[in-house]
């Protein structure tokens, strides 16, 4: 039994005889009702709807208020969410979901088998790119009862279970967006969902304000009164806002690298990098593989030995990321730890690039290519830097263009760069959030985070395609163990680093981070003990 | 009087013309900066096809060629409609409508703040030129002129904020029971005073430097030499006949320097999370939110326009002879 349930065991005993516990042991058990959260939301969502929007801060907070069939564990098992139990057919075409009974909307619509299938089928399909992939693979969706749904596919598809997951699928009332604009739907402005908060305010440039919904399935939940969501522009007023307890709650990248070290070390501050599973952002350089000389696998290896991956993370990254081997996180299903690693060593990366006939001349310098900075904090610029000291050591110039979000994002999807370093969600698993970048069928000019780096090998294809497809885990570990060795000798882009990003709360919320989504969940079980 | 009425009419058909040919500029220059917003709006949820970009372009018009956007976008300006956000899904006129007030709140404070206390210690550094008083209040203007806002922010949100507790360091308003009247007045003040006191300090070195050389150089005229010659007290002398004439090139100053006061409220809005225009502004920029942009920048011309003729008539009442002459 681990802590939560010991604690809900606790909750039940109280239920039943309150008066009979000691106020110690209550409070011990914690799980008292009551308590605002305060947390940064930066920068400011356009809308809160995680159907329409799927940007990382509307998500954060459309999580409270919206749900899907299924949350996911540390290690991406899943767990019940809407759905209590599920079931899969042997053959692996048959998907049946028995959903909770009595969940309410918002505006005390009941939820019913009904929202789930216009939601996947209807309205997903127009508003929601990855979930239109995802449930394009079903041959049909139907509901046998008013609790019941049942997703035929048209083949197998591995990862289908994580489709369900809150971002990937948010579920939708019906009742209120059937036949309508969904995009300029008017509920957009008050969002309605079966979340644990439901909205309250929203003063533009200012705060989101939630609050309990008294109607949630869960018995006793949720136990925070409100959950504030400040909106703060600077990133300096942001560490402020944490050190003078303002706020109770920083995300993702709320609070700058470098301010790290010295916040959680704060007396009321509680750290934490786990939460962030399911994404698992790996960063890596992306070479755009079209341009001479980086369509040739050695020159991209060379970069490989050039760079002191140890470096970046304790310099660089403060010790937020940990060096990235191949394709997958190490967070992700599938890894294989047993593939091929380049070592730092510069004298290796020269021996190739001579190999290729890439001869320095008088200044040392080989070759010289741009670096397009994705504008997303100082950290980046630094980054950056590192990698053209390292790179000009074996005689490959780096230089470095600065540009902001718009700019990036145009001339990235447009393979109008040279070298530049995103870094991409997984979403549990290599046929959601791998093979995108590494398939030739993904080659879409103009598509930000698809192929970019224009990089094709039909074995690749062949083993991404299989391994969607395969039933079996055992099967799957074993293509993908296979196109992780493959990907790893081509080096199709320089991986670098598994990003973490720090949560750091007041130390008196509990049960903030409890899933592989982290802030993005729901926090029903989160409370507050003052 | 017919005549004024006819400079009237011909000065407000001037100033429609203006408008139109600022919008038709703003469009351009907005549309040169490259990036389109359905990539920005795609990039940012991490995953993006075909089909998102093509419904956004469509959505907005961005799939017309910029000749029919611009006709389309000067048309709607001319009819008072400022267009809708792309990102926030609101009508431009509602996001600005909201914004305004704040912005105008900050700068106006700072604005007259800075412009009270710069000439008071610019005239009191040029009547002393050379002595104490005029090297601490030089050295001083000089320091705040280079300081840059956003440290200047950081570093009074550390000491009131952080380090003394006395003042709030974030926001508008207290978020939290509602609050109404003398209470809520004395909230936003309260959340007022370091925004404000950072963006006054800038300017007000810069008036106090300007003030400061006008002083001087009026001090060496010959109606001053006269009026001492007669034998007028020194403190009649700054009133009656030095201030009127050195403030004239502060106040013509001020006028163009309202525009850039609301650039300057960017970062400071930033810094202190202050729900204003200047954000909005950034953010739109950030986003290639150009309806919101275009929007912003038509509200910010117009409020120039009116600065200006607000200026000359404030020169016209401190030196009624350019009343007279123009």
């Amino acid at each position: 039994m681990n802590r939560r349930d010991f604690n809900k065991l606790m909750l039940m005993a109280g239920v039943v005889g309150t008066a009979g516990i000691p106020l110690g042991i209550r409070r011990a058990a914690g799980q008292t009702r009551g308590g605002t959260l305060d947390v940064i939301i930066q920068p400011e969502p356009p809308v809160l709807v995680a159907a329409i929007n799927q940007q990382a801060p509307t998500l954060t907070v459309a999580g409270k208020i919206y749900q899907s069939l299924l949350k996911f564990d540390f290690d991406q098992t899943p767990k019940p969410g809407l759905a209590k139990s599920w079931e899969i057919s042997e053959d692996g075409l048959t998907y049946t979901f028995h959903l909770y009974d009595n969940v309410t909307w918002h505006d005390g619509a009941p939820f019913t088998a009904a929202d789930v299938v216009f939601t996947t089928t209807v309205l997903l399909a127009e508003t929601h790119p990855r979930a239109r992939g995802n449930f394009a693979r079903c041959d049909s969706v139907t509901a046998t009862d008013d609790h019941t749904v049942v997703f035929k596919l048209k083949e197998p598809f591995g990862p289908f279970l994580q489709c369900f997951e809150m971002s990937s699928c948010p579920i939708m009332p019906r009742h209120l967006y059937e036949g309508t604009d969904y995009r300029n739907n008017p509920h957009n402005a008050t969002p309605i969902g079966t979340g644990p908060y439901k909205f309250k305010e929203w003063v533009r440039g200012s705060y989101i304000r939630l609050v309990r919904n008294d109607a949630y399935y869960k018995p006793g939940q949720p136990y925070l009164d409100e959950i504030l969501y400040r909106v703060i522009p600077d990133a300096a007023s942001r560490s402020v806002a944490l050190e003078n307890g303002t706020v109770d709650l920083t995300q993702w990248g709320d609070v700058e690298m470098f301010d790290v070290p010295r916040l959680k070390q704060l007396p009321h501050v509680e750290f934490t990098t786990k939460g962030y599973e399911f994404y698992a952002p790996l960063l890596w350089l992306e070479f755009n593989n079209r341009i001479k000389p980086m369509d040739d696998k050695r020159f991209r290896q060379a970069v490989m030995h050039a760079i002191d991956k140890d470096v970046l993370v304790r310099k660089v990254l403060f010790g937020l990321a940990r060096p990235a081997t191949g394709p997958v996180s190490k967070a992700t299903k599938f890894y294989d730890p047993k593939v091929k690693t380049y070592d730092f060593n510069p004298a290796k990366a020269t021996a190739l690039l001579d190999q290729m006939g890439l001869k320095p001349d008088g200044d040392g310098k080989r070759v010289s290519l741009t670096y397009l900075v994705p504008p997303y904090g100082e950290v980046w610029m630094r980054f950056a830097e590192y990698i053209r000291q390292a790179l000009s050591k074996v005689g490959i110039e780096i230089v470095i263009e600065a540009i902001d979000i718009a700019g990036w994002a145009t001339r990235s999807g447009n393979w109008d760069f040279e070298i530049t370093a995103p870094w991409l969600y997984q979403f549990g698993d290599p046929a959601l959030g791998v093979s995108r970048t590494y398939v030739s069928s993904n080659i879409r000019k103009g598509v930000l985070f698809s192929n970019t780096a224009g990089y094709s090998n039909p074995e690749v294809d062949r083993l991404f395609a299989e391994a969607a497809l395969a039933v079996d885990p055992a099967k799957r570990q074993e293509l993908y163990s296979e196109v992780q060795r493959l990907l790893v000798e081509d080096v199709p882009v320089g991986w670098l680093v598994e990003l973490d990003f720090p949560t750091m709360y007041d130390k008196r919320f509990h049960d903030l981070v409890v899933s592989a989504i982290g802030v993005n969940d729901d926090f029903d079980a989160a409370y507050y003990e003052g | 009087m017919l005549n004024s009425l006819r400079g009237i009419a011909a000065r407000m058909i001037k100033i429609a013309v203006m408008i139109l040919i600022i919008a038709t500029f703003n469009f351009m220059l907005v549309h040169a900066a490259p990036g389109d917003p359905a990539a920005v709006i795609a990039g940012q949820s991490g995953a993006s096809d075909e089909k998102l970009l093509a419904q956004v372009r469509a959505e907005y018009g961005l799939d017309q060629p910029l000749h029919v956007q611009l006709t389309d976008y000067l048309a709607k300006v001319a009819s008072f409609d400022l267009g809708y956000s792309y990102r926030q899904r609101q009508p431009v006129s509602v996001l600005i409508g909201e914004r305004l007030p704040a912005t105008l709140l900050l700068t106006v404070t700072a604005f007259l703040l800075a412009l009270g206390i710069g000439s008071l210690l610019g005239t009191l550094a040029g009547v002393r030129a050379g002595k104490w008083t005029d090297t601490v209040i030089s050295i001083a203007a000089l320091l705040f002129y280079a300081m840059p806002v956003f440290w200047l922010g950081l570093m009074l949100v550390l000491i009131f904020s952080v380090r003394l507790d006395w003042l709030p360091a974030f926001g508008f308003s207290t978020i939290g029971p509602t609050i109404t009247g003398i209470d809520l007045v004395l909230d936003v003040a309260t959340h007022m005073v370091l925004p404000v006191a950072t963006l006054a300090a800038i300017y007000l070195a810069i008036y106090a430097r300007l003030m400061r050389a006008s002083i001087i150089e009026v001090e060496h005229q010959d109606y001053v030499k006269t009026a001492r010659a007669k034998g007028l007290a020194r403190g009649q002398v700054i009133r009656r006949h030095m201030l009127r004439n050195a403030l004239l090139p502060v106040v013509t100053f001020a006028g163009v320097q309202a525009g850039a006061l609301i650039g300057g409220s960017v970062v400071v809005e930033t810094v202190f999370a202050w729900p204003g225009l200047g954000r909005l502004t950034f953010e739109a920029v950030m986003q290639r939110d150009y309806p919101v942009l275009l929007g912003v920048f038509l509200v910010m011309s117009v409020l120039v326009i009116a600065i200006n003729l607000l200026t000359d008539l404030i020169t016209r009442i401190i030196d009624p002879r350019l009343a007279r002459a123009g």
